[in-house]
């Protein structure tokens, strides 16, 4: 970076010090990093009209924006060139409106999932949504994301819960949409636009959720098979059986493992009675108590030994996780440790451990091939950067890519928020 | 008229284009029906490439189209526009793929709501949305409107069980958005295009999800003195954790008014609660015992649960039939669609009695009283002088009334040409601005339904394009960074 860049840092700092004024500012450092790159500034504003001023001012002067809440999923997307100026939703860490009553909430998107749910918890409610690392994950974050668990089968992904969000744009516009009320069909659904946008259009500075009651009980079966075609034919019996389960999923590796992990929500007659009905489901295999929580199965991925681990979201037709499974097993057997998590909404995620995850790039491009007929996808979550450099870590973007950056040219005309990180370099 | 674009829509829709002016009355209105204007002409295609042509020669003429389905839109959405064409997707109406094994079924937008049911019920699911008009219209509508229903308290939303749709942009090209999978990388498209009252584009194909048929179904009436009281007795059976498939409220106008059309049976009482849970069997039955009880201890004084399908279609037919039988009471009546937060129902409910008394006309009341839902039909006879006046100002403020207290001013009938001098009571100016930006990427000439949803047409000006350095950047006096 030039000597003259560092000094136009400088002023950019002086003018952001008259416009962040109760929040934080300070010069960005090497624990800023977002995907590696480091940010020359970071900011906290304090609320949103300091979020406002600071975004105006970026995009006046075309200053590079990377939008952070509780940082978890930083990595994900592309990574970006140069980052100038990160913000932070730090300081949007409160609850806004709670009205248990009406089963809903407007938070700020600075807290944390956990805040959030303990929060509501005292109410008996939840926001049902079981994204990763809850004690870090922001509001704001899971949404730009549009991270989900094993609750979607159930209440379905951040798109079906959110139902109203208020996001700042590049010129500074604050800008609300949704409403308060769980059914409204007023205007365009921007909360959804928003939901999985990685902060490319604004960013998020509250939403509103709706919530559900916690479940009176909720019982976890964990079933083992050593046959694959079984463990997928049992899943796929319960999902076209009268048991309404609030998660279920397979856990295979290259180990050779395969677990079944079925969850049951409910008042106590409920459980039980689906229970035994699974049980009936499982044939010869026998339930067991499951050790620790499986449906932190998707953290555990992360939590490989190796940071060169290469993470992928894949995305198909709850009939091809079978077939998916084996294509990966046959793939990857020979040269890598590897674990599947496969959800029966046929959502699941894949971690490829090995030494050196880059060479394995042309396997991920296999897995897409094979994926890509029934409209199946897989995405890089996490991965070393030889791997982001030998492939797009989104995968094919479809036909209509030119229609999602005239959207972004709508919303962000000079490319300062999260610049080429998103789907097909937007 | 212009003879050459006239002569190019008939060379892409054959016989399927109506131009003589008797014919095209057929298409002046939709379900609401005080907004009429006479296309300039009708055309309905058969295949997504005829809709592609279609359009294409509206892009390149500069003329606006609106799309179609059944009609039955109660917000003017698909109200023709003056010196437009209208679309109508009738004839796209076959079910493309079933595909039970993965809950999927993929169907043309002129495929009709309850046939998507009916055509998956051998293998035990059904398509959640029921719009009550559900055995007219179409699943392009319910598409453009993102339609509801009662059942949408447990199950979601139209957008809820759209995956991917193909559309044809106001530009004429044929995209796909969303897919058959869930999160397809990008923006959630689907999302933004569900609800957009054909404002974007028109749609050619939908990937829906069904939902496995839940073990039991039970359908419970309840009476009570008053709309207070069941409004209390809706909050003590939410609060006490459970949800419900639906909870439905009647006042006893529409009481009357349904039992005159349908003879449901039901009691006459001031509040009338239906209420339907479903799930497996051991869970309901536990259920339904609490729900009584929350009933009784509100004082409902009957209560009935179905005890056959027959019953409890009975009782729902009731429910359904209650804007049309609103005919029985009334010469003339205006249907509202207002949301509100459960909790406030006590208070606007008074609130509406007060203004209703005020104005001197009957209100009588439908709800989804779940999700707050609120459908006050307004009745008044036009041959009395005024009197259609003041019945639209009462429906007018019955609106005002929900969003102040926090709520929207439509639940699932749309904005389209009635409400939106609304948006502006219910949307500050930078929010529907922001709004206005969806509108601009997908159709910045105003062809697609223009006129509809937002007060004012959008000026989809000259957006500045990616950033350009200044050319004091460029030559290094001036740099960013």
């Amino acid at each position: 970076m030039p000597e003259s860049a560092k000094a136009t840092s400088a002023q950019a700092l002086d003018t952001l010090r008259t416009i962040v004024v109760e929040g934080d500012l300070r010069q960005g450092s090497d624990a800023d990093t977002v995907c590696g790159v480091a940010p020359e500034l970071y900011a906290e504003p304090a609320n949103e009209t300091e979020l406002a001023r600071v975004l105006e001012y970026a995009n006046r002067e075309g200053i590079l924006v990377a939008p952070c809440g509780g940082g978890t999923k930083l990595n994900w997307g592309n990574a970006p060139q140069i980052v100038d100026l990160k913000i932070s939703t730090a300081k949007f860490n409160h609850i806004i409106e709670y009205a248990p009553g009406d089963m809903t909430v407007t938070v700020g998107s600075g807290l944390t999932i956990a805040q959030l749910q303990n929060a509501l918890c005292d109410h008996r409610q939840r926001l049902a949504l079981d994204p990763l690392w809850p004690e870090r994950a922001t509001v704001g974050g899971v949404i730009a994301a549009n991270d989900s668990g094993s609750l979607r089968l159930r209440y379905g992904g951040v798109r079906d819960l959110i139902i109203g969000i208020t996001v700042v744009l590049p010129d500074g516009t604050i800008a609300a949409s949704g409403g308060k009320v769980v059914k409204n069909v007023a205007g365009y659904d921007l909360p959804k636009l928003m939901s999985g946008a990685l902060g490319t259009l604004g960013i998020i500075s509250r939403a509103v959720f709706r919530l559900h009651p916690l479940p009176e009980k909720s019982h976890t079966l964990n079933f083992s098979f050593l046959d694959r075609e079984r463990a997928n034919d049992f899943m796929l019996a319960i999902t076209d059986s009268i048991v309404v389960p609030t998660g279920l999923q397979i856990r295979t590796a290259s180990d050779g493992k395969i677990e079944v992990d079925v969850r049951i929500d409910g008042i106590a007659a409920g459980v039980a009675a689906q229970t035994e009905t699974v049980c009936k489901l499982a044939g010869e295999a026998n339930p067991a108590e499951p050790s620790g929580d499986p449906w932190r199965a998707r953290e555990e991925l992360w939590n490989s030994s190796r940071a060169s681990a290469a993470i992928c979201k894949l995305s198909m037709l709850p009939s091809q996780l079978s077939s998916t499974a084996e294509f990966v097993r046959e793939g990857l057997s020979q040269n890598a440790d590897w674990s599947l998590l496969m959800h029966s909404t046929g959502l699941a995620w894949l971690r490829i451990d090995a030494t050196d995850s880059a060479q394995f790039a042309d396997f991920i491009s296999s897995l897409r091939v094979f994926l890509a007929p029934a409209s199946g996808t897989a995405v890089v979550l996490q991965g070393p950067a030889a791997l982001r450099q030998k492939i797009d870590v989104w995968g094919a973007a479809g036909n209509a890519l030119p229609l999602m950056k005239r959207i972004k040219e709508q919303f962000d005309p000079r490319g300062i928020l999260n610049r080429g990180r998103f789907v097909g370099g937007i | 008229m212009n003879p050459a674009f006239l002569k190019a829509l008939r060379s892409l829709a054959g016989e399927g284009l109506i131009t003589a002016r008797e014919e095209l009355r057929t298409y002046e209105c939709d379900g609401l029906t005080n907004f009429r204007v006479v296309p300039l002409a009708v055309v309905l295609p058969s295949t997504a490439e005829q809709v592609q042509g279609i359009v294409r020669l509206c892009a390149q003429e500069h003329i606006a189209f609106v799309a179609r389905g059944s009609g039955t839109g109660l917000s003017g959405g698909a109200l023709p526009v003056e010196g437009g064409i209208v679309i109508s997707l009738s004839r796209l109406n076959r079910v493309l793929n079933l595909d039970i094994l993965n809950a999927r079924v993929m169907v043309e937008p002129g495929v009709i709501n309850a046939a998507v049911s009916q055509g998956v019920a051998p293998y035990g699911y059904f398509y959640a949305p029921d719009p009550s008009s559900q055995s007219v219209c179409s699943i392009g509508g319910n598409v453009a409107e993102n339609s509801g229903g009662a059942h949408c308290l447990k199950y979601g939303f139209t957008t809820t069980h759209v995956l991917g749709l193909e559309v044809v942009l106001p530009d004429g090209s044929l995209v796909q958005l969303g897919g058959n999978t869930l999160d397809t990388p990008g923006y959630d498209l689907p999302g933004v295009f569900v609800g957009s009252e054909g404002t974007l584009g028109v749609t050619t194909k939908v990937m829906l999800r069904i939902v496995k048929r839940p073990e039991v179904i039970q359908t419970l009436l309840a009476a009570f003195d008053s709309t207070a009281a069941a409004g209390a007795a809706v909050s003590d059976i939410i609060a006490s954790g459970v949800l419900p498939a639906a909870i439905e409220m009647m006042d006893n106008l529409a009481i009357q008014a349904a039992e005159a059309a349908v003879h449901a049976g039901y009691p006459n009482c001031g509040g009338l609660l239906l209420v339907e849970l479903d799930g497996p069997a051991a869970e309901v039955e536990a259920l339904i015992a609490r729900v009584k009880e929350k009933c009784l201890h509100n004082r409902a004084w009957e209560i009935r649960v179905a005890q056959s399908e027959a019953e409890r279609i009975v009782i729902w037919k009731g429910r359904k039939a209650a804007f049309a039988a609103m005919g029985r009471v009334s010469p003339n009546y205006i249907v509202q669609d207002g949301v509100i937060p459960r909790t406030a129902l006590p208070q606007v409910m008074d609130e509406i009695v007060r203004l209703s008394a005020a104005a001197g006309l009957r209100v009588a009341n439908v709800f989804h009283a779940g999700d707050g839902n609120l459908h006050p039909l307004v009745l008044y006879d036009r041959r009395i002088e005024g009197q259609e006046q003041d019945a639209e100002e009462l429906s007018a403020e019955i609106l005002r009334t929900c969003v102040r207290a926090g709520g929207s001013i439509t639940g699932e009938h749309g904005v389209g040409n009635d409400k939106k001098m609304f948006m502006s009571e219910m949307f500050a100016e930078p929010d529907l601005q922001t709004m206005q930006l969806v509108r601009c990427a997908f159709d910045p000439d105003h062809i697609s339904n223009p006129g509809k949803v937002f007060p004012r047409t959008p000026l989809c000006a000259e957006r500045p394009g990616p950033y350009v350095p200044h050319p004091l950047e460029i030559s290094g006096e001036a740099q960013f960074f």
